[in-house]
C-alpha cells in the first residue's frame, strides 16, 4: 500500500505526529495524579469506560504504535541494505547529531520500554474489565499507579527509558513537519517547540514516577 | 609533509577490494588533494604499480565529478567544497588519510575511487527536464515575469553539481537531497510547474528503483554539500510529492 | 576535398541565413526516423545538437568521455552568455553584437557566420528560458543584463558566477528528456578513438569504451564533432583535466582542415602556479579588473625582498609602485583587451619583476577600491570619512557584495585574505578560437563530418569577447547545425543503416587497436604527465603570449623531437582492456604532440600580429600589435600530410562587405 519512500516517510511522521498527540493527552492525565487523586480517578475512569475511547481510539492507538515501529524496522532494514560495502571510516557526528543518527536504538529503548509498560498496566486493565470482568470501581486508578511506583528498579527503568523517549522526539518530532513538507519561516519555532516538548514530557513523566515512588 | 594514505583499491566492478596503506613525502601544503594523488601516482608509475584510479576533471568545483570520501568525510573535512578543492593545508604532519570511493549500492565501484554515478542520470531522464522543443519560435523569454525570491531559490537549488556527496555523506545513501534539487528548481519556476505532478511522481518512482536508501532527516547531506544546497528542497519535494499523489 | 568552398549563401548579410534556411533540402518526419547521427561530447554545443536533432526525430547515438554528460567543461564558464535582446534599451542590435564581436576578433572570422550568431543569439535565451535555466532576474521579475569585455552595451545574461553551469544543465535536461524517449543513445565513458570513412564520406566512428576497454564500432550517416577546444595542448589551462584535441585531431587526419591553430586566447586574472606540482590554473571572472588596479614594484630589490619574505606587497609605497596597465595604457588603464593586459603582465615578469616565488605573478589591489567605496559609502550614512578603520570596513562589504564568491574562492587556493593584501594573478590559456575548418553549414572538409561549438573555428576570429563561447555554442547546437545537417542528409534517405561489418571499419579499428597495443607494450620509463608538461613547457615558452620566427622554429624542432621520445620512451602502466586512466591520457598526449607543432608551424607563417597571436617582427614602434590586412586577411586551413610540419596549407580569403576594417587601439 504505502511503497515509495516518501510515502513511507510521510507515514512514519503522520504515525509519529500522531504519537506524539498521544503522548501530550497521556501526560497531562497523569500529572493530575501529583495534585489530586480524585481527578485523576475520575479522567482513568472515563478513559478505560468510555466506548468511543475504548473501541475507537484504543484500536487507532494501538495500531499507530504498531504501524510507527514495524515502519521503523522496515526503513531501518532497507536503508541498511542500500549500502552493503560499509565504509571503514565514516565520521558521522562530523555532520549529523547524534539523535539523528540513531533513531532506530532509541525507537527500540522506547519499545522495550511500552512492553513493560503494557505488562504493568495495560495488561491488567485488559484483564480487569475484559477477561474477568471484575466490578467497575471508579477509584482504583490512583492506587494502583503508586503501587507500581514503589520498586526503586522500576522507577529507575522508567526515568531511563524516558531518557531515551526525550531523545527520540528531539529528532521526531521537528524532523515530523519536514517529512510532511513543511520547512519554511515557521521552522525555528518548530526546532524550539520540539526541544521544550522533547525535555519537558519525559522530565514530567520522569517526575509523576519519583514524586509517586518519594510520597507512595 | 609526510602522510601515510589508506586507500581503498579494487580492480573492478566485480573484483574484492580492500585498503591499502601507502605512505607519501615531500607533500606541499599549496597542493590540492588531488595533486598530491597525481603525485602518489606518479610516484607508483615509477615503481611499477598500477596507479589508483580515481574521477576528477574541472579541479574548480564545478564539474561534480571528483568524489572521494576522505577521513570518513564526502570530499574531506573542508565546508563548501570538493575534494578538487580541498588544499592540504588543511592536513598535519604526520597524519593518515583514509580514502575511500563514496559508497552506495546505487553507486557501484568501476575502480578503485572511482564510481557510477549513472543512477542520477536515469533519475534526471525521468522527469528533470521541461518538455519544449527546440524551435526558435518560443515566447519571448521576459513574457513571463519571475518573481525574484522564487527565481533566486530555483537558482539555488539548480547550483547543485551532482556529485554525489550527499548520498555518500547520508548514513541511509538517500538521494533525497539531489532530486529534491532538481524537483524544487522546476516547481519554482512557472515553466516548470506544467509537469510538476507528473515530474515529481517520475523522478521518485526512479530514485526508489535505484536502490538509494530512505531519507531519515539527519541532514548530513545539507552539511556536506559542496554547494551548500538547502534541506528546504526535500521538504519542497515532499510536499509536492503529497499533492501530486492526490492528484493522480 | 582539398579545395575550400565556404558556402556562404548570396544576398544581403542579413538575409542570408533566412534565405539559406528556405532554400535548402529537408529529410520529412518519416525519414529521419531511418537516419542516425553521432556526436562526440556533451559540453553546450554538443549536448544541444543532439538534443534538437533528437526532436527532430533522428536517431542520435551521443559520447562524451565523462562519466556524465553533465560534466562537460562548458559548465565551468562563468561570466554570462550575449544576446542582442536589447532588454535594456541601450541601443543593441543584432548588427552591433555582429560588429562588436568581428572588430572584438580583429578582422579574422568570417562575416556571414558571425552575423548568422548574433541573429540567433536572441533564441538562445528564449529557449533556455523557457527549459526552466534560472537566469538572474531584477525584481519587477525581468530578466538582468550586465556589461562585459569592454563593449557598450549590456547584453550579458547570466545566473551568478555560474552561467555555464545553468546553461549546459539546460541543455543537459533537453537531452535527458530525449534520452528517455529513447531518441538518444548515451555512451558515457566511451572515447571516440578514430573517424570511419566510406566512400569519402563519414560513417560513423570508432570507440573505447573507458570503463572495461572494449573497442567498439558505431556508424552512422553523419558524425557531428563537439569536443571543445584544445588549451590542454599547454598543459597548464583553465580547461578541465580530460579536455583533449584527439576527436577534432583523428578527423584532421582522415581530411578535414584544421584551421588557425594558432588563435589561442590567454585570459589575465587567474591564479598563479604555485608550485611543480601544479595540475590546472584557476580563473577568476574578467570582472575584476573594473575595482582591482594592477601593479608590480617600481624596484628590482623591493622584488627580491618579497620573495625572501622580509616584504608585504602593503609595506610599499605607492611612488614605488608600477601600475604598469595605467601607465601605457592611460585610455583603457587595466580595462584593456585580454590579450593586451596578458601581454603586458608577461612583459614585466620577464622583465623580473614578477612577485611570487615562481616570478610569475603581478598584483590585483583592491585597496584603492576598498577607500573610494568606503568614503563613498560614509558619507552616504553621514558617518566619519576620515575614520580609517569604518572605512575600510564599509569599503570592504561593497566589495564583497560584488566579488565575495571569487575572493572567497581565491582564499580556498591560495590561503591569502585578498581584502587585506593584493591579490596575485598571471594569465592563463583559457580557449582556443581555432578549430577544425567548417564552412557555413558547419560540416568540416570530410562531407558528412560536421564540427561546432569551440572545436571548430568559425566565429570568433584571432580573438573571443568575453561572453561569447558560450553564444556560439548553443547556437550552433540549437539552431544552425540541426538545420543544416537536413540538407546534407537528404541525399541519405535511401540509404539504409550503416553496416558497421565493411573493410573500412576493420581497418579503422585495426589501426586503434595497434595504436593501444603499442602504448601498453611500451616497456618505457617516463609517464605521460612528463610528456605532456615538457611539451606543455615547450609550448608556454615558445607559443605563448608572444612569439617570434627563431622560436617558432625551435618549438617545432623541440616538439618534433619530444613527440618521437614520446613514443619510444613513454611508460603506460596496466592493461588494454581495463578501466586504465594513463592509458587515455596517453593516447591523448599523443595527438597533442602533433598539433603542437602545427599550432607552431600555423604561428611562424602568419607574420603578422592579430588578437591573441602576437609576433614580435610585428609590432609598432610603442610595442603593440600590429596587424597585416594586406598579406594575411585570411584563414590558415592546414591540410593532413603525414607529418605535421608538411602539412599544406590552404587559405580562405576573409572579405568584408558590410563593415570597415579599421586598427584596434586602446592608448
Amino acid at each position: 500500500m504505502i511503497k515509495t519512500s516518501i510515502a513511507r516517510k510521510v507515514a512514519m511522521a503522520l504515525s509519529g505526529l500522531f504519537l506524539i498527540l498521544f503522548l501530550g493527552q497521556h501526560f497531562t492525565i497523569n500529572i493530575t495524579s501529583v495534585f489530586s487523586d480524585k481527578l485523576f480517578n475520575m479522567l482513568s475512569h472515563f478513559m478505560g469506560n468510555n466506548p468511543l475511547v475504548q473501541f475507537i481510539l484504543q484500536p487507532i492507538l494501538i495500531f499507530g504504535v504498531i504501524f510507527h515501529f514495524v515502519m521503523g524496522f522496515v526503513l531501518e532494514l532497507k536503508n541498511r541494505k542500500s549500502r552493503s560495502v560499509k565504509y571503514v571510516t565514516f565520521k558521522g557526528k562530523a555532520n549529523a547529531s547524534w539523535v539523528s543518527r540513531n533513531m532506530i536504538l532509541s525507537g527500540i529503548v522506547v519499545l522495550s520500554f511500552l512492553g513493560l509498560h503494557f505488562y504493568d498496566f495495560w495488561v491488567p486493565e485488559m484483564n480487569y474489565k475484559y477477561v474477568e470482568f471484575l466490578p467497575q470501581d471508579p477509584n482504583r486508578y490512583y492506587s494502583e499507579l503508586v503501587h507500581k511506583f514503589h520498586s526503586p528498579v522500576r522507577v529507575s527503568i522508567y526515568s531511563l527509558s524516558f531518557i531515551f523517549l526525550s531523545l527520540h522526539l528531539y529528532h521526531g518530532f521537528s524532523s515530523s513537519f519536514q517529512s510532511v513538507g513543511l520547512n519554511n519561516k515557521y521552522t525555528k519555532g518548530i526546532k524550539l517547540l520540539t526541544v521544550a516538548f522533547s525535555l519537558m514530557i519525559p522530565i514530567g513523566f520522569i517526575f509523576i514516577a519519583i514524586f509517586h515512588h518519594l510520597n507512595g | 609533509m609526510n602522510l601515510t594514505l589508506k586507500i581503498w583499491r579494487q580492480a573492478n566492478a566485480d573484483a574484492e577490494g580492500k585498503m591499502v596503506n601507502y605512505s607519501i613525502s615531500d607533500v606541499s601544503p599549496d597542493m590540492s588533494f588531488l595533486e598530491m594523488m597525481d603525485m602518489h601516482n606518479e610516484q607508483l608509475i615509477a615503481k611499477g604499480e598500477d596507479p589508483v584510479a580515481f574521477d576528477h576533471d574541472c579541479r574548480e568545483g564545478i564539474c561534480g565529478m571528483c568524489s572521494m570520501f576522505i577521513n570518513g568525510e564526502a570530499h574531506g573535512p573542508d565546508r563548501l567544497v570538493t575534494t578538487c578543492q580541498l588544499h592540504m593545508r588543511k592536513f598535519k604532519d604526520g597524519d593518515t588519510i583514509t580514502i575511500e570511493p563514496f559508497r552506495a549500492n546505487a553507486f557501484p565501484v568501476v575502480k578503485d575511487l572511482a564510481v557510477d554515478r549513472s543512477a542520477f542520470d536515469r533519475i534526471q531522464q525521468a522527469g528533470g527536464f521541461v518538455s519544449v522543443n527546440t524551435s526558435g519560435n518560443t515566447q519571448d523569454a521576459n513574457a513571463i515575469p519571475i518573481d525574484k525570491h522564487d527565481a533566486d531559490k530555483a537558482f539555488d537549488a539548480a547550483t547543485c553539481i551532482g556529485c554525489g556527496a550527499c548520498v555518500a555523506s547520508c548514513k541511509n545513501a538517500s538521494a533525497m537531497l539531489f532530486v529534491s534539487a532538481k524537483v524544487s528548481q522546476y516547481s519554482l519556476l512557472p515553466q516548470g510547474k506544467v509537469e510538476a505532478t507528473d515530474r515529481v511522481l517520475n523522478m521518485v518512482k526512479q530514485m526508489d528503483e535505484e536502490g538509494f536508501g530512505n531519507c531519515t532527516n539527519t541532514g548530513a547531506c545539507e552539511v556536506e554539500c559542496p554547494k551548500g544546497i538547502s534541506l528546504e528542497n526535500i521538504a519542497r519535494m515532499n510536499n509536492e510529492y503529497l499533492s501530486a499523489t492526490l492528484k493522480a | 576535398m582539398s579545395k575550400l568552398d565556404s558556402k556562404i549563401p548570396e544576398g544581403p548579410l542579413a538575409e542570408k541565413w533566412t534565405n539559406h534556411k528556405s532554400n535548402i533540402n529537408l529529410v520529412s518526419p518519416a525519414n529521419k526516423r531511418l537516419i542516425d547521427v553521432i556526436v562526440v561530447g556533451t559540453g553546450l554545443a554538443g549536448a544541444s545538437a543532439s538534443a534538437t536533432l533528437a526532436e527532430l526525430g533522428y536517431n542520435v547515438k551521443t559520447f562524451c568521455f565523462q562519466d556524465s554528460p553533465r560534466r562537460a567543461h562548458s559548465i565551468a564558464a562563468q561570466g554570462g552568455i550575449n544576446a542582442a535582446k536589447n532588454y535594456q534599451g541601450d541601443g543593441d542590435s543584432t548588427h552591433r553584437l555582429f560588429y562588436d564581436t568581428i572588430k572584438g576578433g580583429d578582422y579574422r572570422s568570417r562575416e556571414a557566420n558571425v552575423y548568422r550568431l548574433a541573429e540567433v543569439s536572441t533564441n538562445i535565451i528564449d529557449q533556455c528560458v523557457a527549459q526552466g535555466v534560472p537566469f538572474a532576474r531584477d525584481y519587477g521579475g525581468l530578466l538582468d543584463n550586465r556589461s562585459f569585455g569592454g563593449v557598450l552595451v549590456s547584453r550579458t545574461f547570466y545566473a551568478k558566477g555560474q552561467t555555464g553551469q545553468q546553461l549546459l544543465l539546460g541543455a543537459y535536461s533537453a537531452m535527458n528528456r530525449q534520452i528517455g524517449r529513447g531518441k538518444i543513445k548515451m555512451y558515457n565513458r566511451h572515447e571516440m578513438m578514430d573517424l570511419v570513412v566510406v566512400d569519402g564520406k563519414a560513417r560513423g566512428i570508432i570507440a573505447r569504451n573507458l570503463v572495461n576497454g572494449k573497442i567498439e564500432r558505431h556508424s552512422a550517416h553523419a558524425v557531428v564533432i563537439a569536443s571543445g577546444g584544445y588549451g590542454n595542448v599547454f598543459f597548464l589551462s583553465t580547461n578541465a583535466m580530460g579536455s583533449n584535441v584527439s576527436a577534432s585531431w583523428k578527423i584532421h587526419k582522415r581530411g578535414a582542415h584544421f584551421a588557425n591553430p594558432c588563435y589561442t586566447q590567454i585570459h589575465p586574472t587567474c591564479i598563479p602556479v604555485s608550485g611543480e606540482h601544479q595540475s590546472k590554473l584557476t580563473l577568476m571572472s574578467e570582472s575584476l579588473r573594473n575595482d582591482g588596479r594592477i601593479w608590480v614594484p617600481k624596484k628590482l630589490e623591493d622584488v627580491e625582498a618579497i620573495k625572501a619574505g622580509k616584504l608585504k606587497p602593503t609595506e610599499i609605497a605607492e611612488e614605488d609602485r608600477d601600475y604598469y596597465l595605467e601607465r601605457r595604457y592611460p585610455a583603457f588603464g587595466n580595462l584593456v583587451p585580454r590579450d593586451v593586459a596578458s601581454r603586458a603582465a608577461k612583459e614585466r615578469c620577464d622583465s623580473g619583476f614578477g612577485v611570487n616565488k615562481t616570478g610569475e605573478a603581478v598584483y590585483l589591489d583592491f585597496a584603492s577600491a576598498i577607500l573610494r567605496y568606503g568614503k563613498e559609502q560614509a558619507h552616504v550614512k553621514g558617518l566619519d570619512e576620515n575614520d580609517t578603520a569604518l572605512v575600510k570596513k564599509l569599503g570592504q562589504k561593497v566589495v564583497r557584495a560584488k566579488y565575495g564568491n571569487l575572493f572567497q574562492m581565491y582564499e580556498k587556493i591560495v590561503d591569502q585574505n585578498p581584502y587585506e593584501t593584493p591579490m596575485m594573478i598571471y594569465p592563463a590559456v583559457h580557449y582556443t578560437m581555432g578549430g577544425v575548418w567548417v564552412d557555413y553549414n558547419l560540416m568540416t572538409s570530410i562531407p558528412g563530418c560536421y564540427a561546432i561549438g569551440e572545436a571548430n573555428f568559425s566565429d570568433h576570429g584571432a580573438n573571443r569577447l568575453g561572453a561569447s563561447a558560450l553564444m556560439q555554442g548553443l547556437a550552433d547546437g540549437y539552431f544552425v547545425l540541426p538545420y543544416t545537417i537536413g540538407d546534407y542528409l537528404s541525399d541519405d534517405i535511401r540509404t539504409g543503416s550503416i553496416s558497421t561489418d565493411t573493410p573500412e571499419f576493420d581497418a579503422a579499428e585495426k589501426e586503434v587497436k595497434d595504436r593501444i597495443e603499442a602504448f601498453v607494450n611500451n616497456n618505457g620509463t617516463k609517464s605521460v604527465d612528463y610528456y605532456h608538461r615538457k611539451l606543455g613547457k615547450i609550448m608556454w615558452d615558445k607559443c605563448g603570449m608572444s612569439r617570434n620566427a627563431k622560436i617558432l622554429k625551435e618549438a617545432m624542432a623541440e616538439i618534433k623531437e619530444l613527440r618521437e621520445d614520446f613514443y619510444k620512451n613513454v611508460n603506460v602502466p596496466g592493461a588494454a582492456d581495463e578501466f586504465n586512466e594513463q592509458l587515455a591520457k596517453a593516447g591523448r598526449v599523443a595527438d597533442f604532440l602533433e598539433l603542437g607543432e602545427l599550432f607552431a608551424k600555423d604561428a611562424l607563417e602568419r607574420t603578422e600580429s592579430c588578437g591573441g597571436h602576437f609576433r614580435e617582427e610585428s609590432q609598432t614602434p610603442e610595442g603593440e600589435a600590429l596587424r597585416d590586412d594586406k598579406n594575411f586577411a585570411f584563414t590558415s586551413a592546414w591540410e593532413y600530410k603525414g607529418e605535421p610540419s608538411e602539412a599544406k596549407l590552404h587559405k580562405e580569403e576573409l572579405k568584408f562587405e558590410a563593415i570597415e576594417v579599421k586598427t584596434r587601439s586602446y592608448k
